[in-house]
């Protein structure tokens, strides 16, 4: 899950990190009045889902809350990379001598969190690691022990000479990585990491992605989920415990576990099809997601033919069988499907969709052919 | 022979008189497996299918029935104690289908299980099943599988079960078929199950399923290319899937690369394995390579 750059700075901020202060606003006039009340310049800052904030437009300098208001009126309602700005971020603008990076990353390569710092932070960052990967130091923490005030300390150092500002970056370094822990992040980073000119040390843009697995345990951090700035099929689909993303073709697809569900899209296009999404409806099944499952995929108009693969293991193919018929005849569908399933229970599952005027292919590339087939307007092959 | 699980599996059932538990505890008794044990924590001294006993904790079942492999079926929250207790009681496999193990917990419980020696499948995989040997450890459908020559390992549940039920089709039977499990830290790897079905006198080639995203693959074709003499098959599944969303600027800078399909394609060619187009394909590809 991913949380905003204000609700990022709040959680580092009950962790001691040094953050200008700063408000969120929905209107010209709040950002009028948290520029008024902050005095002085201020950056405005969109908050949505997507990088490249700054070079889309959406963050801006400005030198007095008169500007703030402009600025926050062209920025709110603006579109960067499909997501509407709903919020912008007001805060007083810090004086950037130099700016560094500090991330944290779960490595699947190391199987640990791994620190990346680099003294060449900023929005050129990945620039950075492609093409000077020396000036990027690595180090992964031991999850047993924590991260350690001397590695903290060697982080550094590796970033300032100054004593003063190595220490304090390292003790940024320990509430950052302390935050990581606390909230069940996959993610962490503070970039740029800037010394002002009166020698600070600030976080000056911060960026936080949650592990979903932490959302039920850690309810305080689920809340802070902003759906308005999802797409609203992805939302359904995520209330009903699918995995789901649109596509482009005319293919819909309900499949059982990622795997099956991308070797199936890739199926769909080998036999000359396109897929309309993927959808994986996950292991433990039961009738019902097999329902939200058709409602999401049916109220895609583009959908031509729907294509169900299922190969039961802990999913019992008989709850996905009561599942078509019990969504189907809710709804009856207006469009052609073409049902593969085996595995858990398939002789159940065979009998429950022939009582119910359904047929049954135990073939997936079969399955796959004659759902392209009718999926472009013709006869099952 | 197999690797892993084999006829001297003694099975402990962790979450044993759960929803997923129950069920298949029973399927893999079916199958033939020999399940020892169960461990519900409160339910100790009742039994299940009135021939299991069970205890409160995998250190009690361990000394009363010398269980050696254990399979875990509790939910999320609990399934990272769940390792650790097994592996602390002298578990030698460690087996977890639970799926949803927040990825923190693993860089902890991956330590752990290490030190104790004990080996870790999963979390959220399907588990391993030796059709010779009669034994199923996890989810895999016993029916779908037949004993013969290939060794199968794979990232995904179901892509294996998918795979594995085109070659019994055809007459092609397997050693064992090891579900690794796709989350980003899990215990045994590719090049684990690779390393044990090249030892493996009774594996001849080996079946491989990959997906998109990291680099496990291409170290995978890196040790096929030096180690192995056996022939090796692989897919890799996400060839259309679009590319996901970006992670901030840690993933870009930490993986060098994007870990497209295109990219292990062509590490699994370098390494002069056999590639899989669509699942069908492993069947022609393992039968001239078993000739």
């Amino acid at each position: 899950m991913n949380i905003h750059e204000y609700q990022a700075k709040e959680i580092l901020r009950r962790f001691g990190v040094p953050i200008p202060p700063g408000e969120v606003a929905t209107t010209p006039a709040e950002a009028e009045a948290i520029a008024t009340k902050l005095g002085g310049p201020v950056m405005v800052k969109a908050q949505v889902h997507a990088g490249g904030r700054g070079k889309a437009g959406g963050v801006k300098f400005c030198k007095d809350a008169a500007t703030a208001r402009e600025k926050a009126t062209a920025i709110l309602g603006m579109q960067i990379k499909g997501l509407t700005v709903e919020k912008v971020l007001v805060t007083t603008a810090a004086d950037i001598g130099t700016e560094a990076y500090v991330g944290i990353i779960v490595d699947r390569r190391t199987k640990k969190a791994v620190f990346m710092v680099s003294a060449a932070g900023g929005i050129d960052i990945e620039e950075v690691a492609a093409t000077t990967p020396e000036k990027i130091h690595y180090h992964p923490v031991d999850p047993r022990y924590g991260l350690q005030p001397f590695e903290a300390q060697q982080m550094g150092f590796f970033l300032y000479q100054d004593p003063k500002q190595a220490r304090a970056a390292a003790k940024i370094m320990q509430q950052l990585y302390a935050a990581f822990l606390a909230t069940g992040c996959s993610l962490a980073e503070i970039n740029p990491l800037v010394v002002t000119p009166t020698g600070d040390v600030i976080a000056v843009d911060a960026k936080m992605v949650i592990d979903d697995n932490e959302l039920d345990r850690l309810p305080a951090v689920a809340a802070l989920r902003d759906e308005s700035s999802e797409e609203p099929s992805e939302v359904a689909a995520r209330k009903a415990n699918l995995t789901f993303i649109k596509l482009d073709g005319n293919v819909g697809c309900v499949v059982n576990g990622a795997g099956l569900a991308m070797a199936t899209m890739d199926l769909v296009k080998y036999y000359g099809g396109e897929p309309a999404n993927f959808l994986d409806i996950g292991g433990s099944s039961n009738p019902e997601k097999v329902v939200n499952a058709l409602k999401i995929i049916t109220a895609d108009p583009s959908v031509k033919a729907i294509l169900f693969n299922i190969f039961g293991g802990i999913t019992r193919t008989d709850d996905v069988a009561n599942g078509i018929v019990t969504a189907t005849k809710a709804n009856p569908l207006k469009v052609p499907i073409v049902i593969r399933l085996t595995g858990t229970n398939e002789e159940i599952a065979v009998k429950i969709l022939t009582e119910n005027g359904f047929s049954a292919s135990s073939d997936m590339d079969e399955a796959v052919q004659k759902a392209v087939a009718l999926a472009k307007g013709g006869k099952a092959a | 022979m197999s690797v892993f699980v084999t006829k001297n599996t003694k099975l402990l059932v962790q979450g044993i008189t759960g929803r997923d538990g129950s069920f298949h505890a029973k399927q893999m008794m079916e199958y033939g497996t020999q399940v020892v044990a169960g461990v519900t924590p409160g339910k100790g001294g009742q039994t299940f299918e009135n021939t299991v006993p069970i205890f409160n904790t995998v250190a009690e079942a361990v000394k009363a029935t010398g269980a050696n492999t254990s399979v875990i079926y509790v939910p999320p929250p609990f399934a990272a104690d769940a390792m650790m207790e097994a592996a602390d009681a002298g578990v030698q496999l460690i087996v977890c289908i639970t799926e949803g193990v927040p990825v923190l917990d693993m860089t902890r419980v991956r330590p752990y299980v290490m030190e104790k020696g004990a080996r870790l499948v999963g979390p959220n995989c399907p588990g391993l099943i030796s059709p010779a040997d009669k034994a199923k450890v996890g989810i895999i459908p016993g029916r779908i599988c037949t004993p013969g020559p290939v060794g199968v390992v794979s990232r995904s549940g179901t892509l294996t079960y998918e795979v594995v039920y085109q070659l019994t089709r055809a007459g092609i039977g397997q050693t064992t078929c090891v579900g690794i499990g796709g989350d980003p830290i899990n215990g045994t790897n590719f090049i684990d199950a690779l390393e044990a079905f090249e030892k493996d006198p009774a594996t001849k080639a080996v079946a491989m399923m990959g997906e998109i995203g990291g680099t496990d693959e291409q170290e995978a074709a890196d040790y096929i290319k030096h180690h192995m003499k056996k022939p090796v098959v692989g897919f890799i599944a996400g060839q259309t899937a679009p590319p996901g969303r970006r992670m901030g600027h840690a993933g870009a800078i930490i993986s060098g690369s994007a870990g497209t399909a295109a990219e292990k394609i062509d590490a699994f060619k370098a390494a002069g394995m056999g590639v899989a187009q669509r699942p069908k394909d492993f069947v022609q590809l393992i039968q001239e390579r078993l000739k």
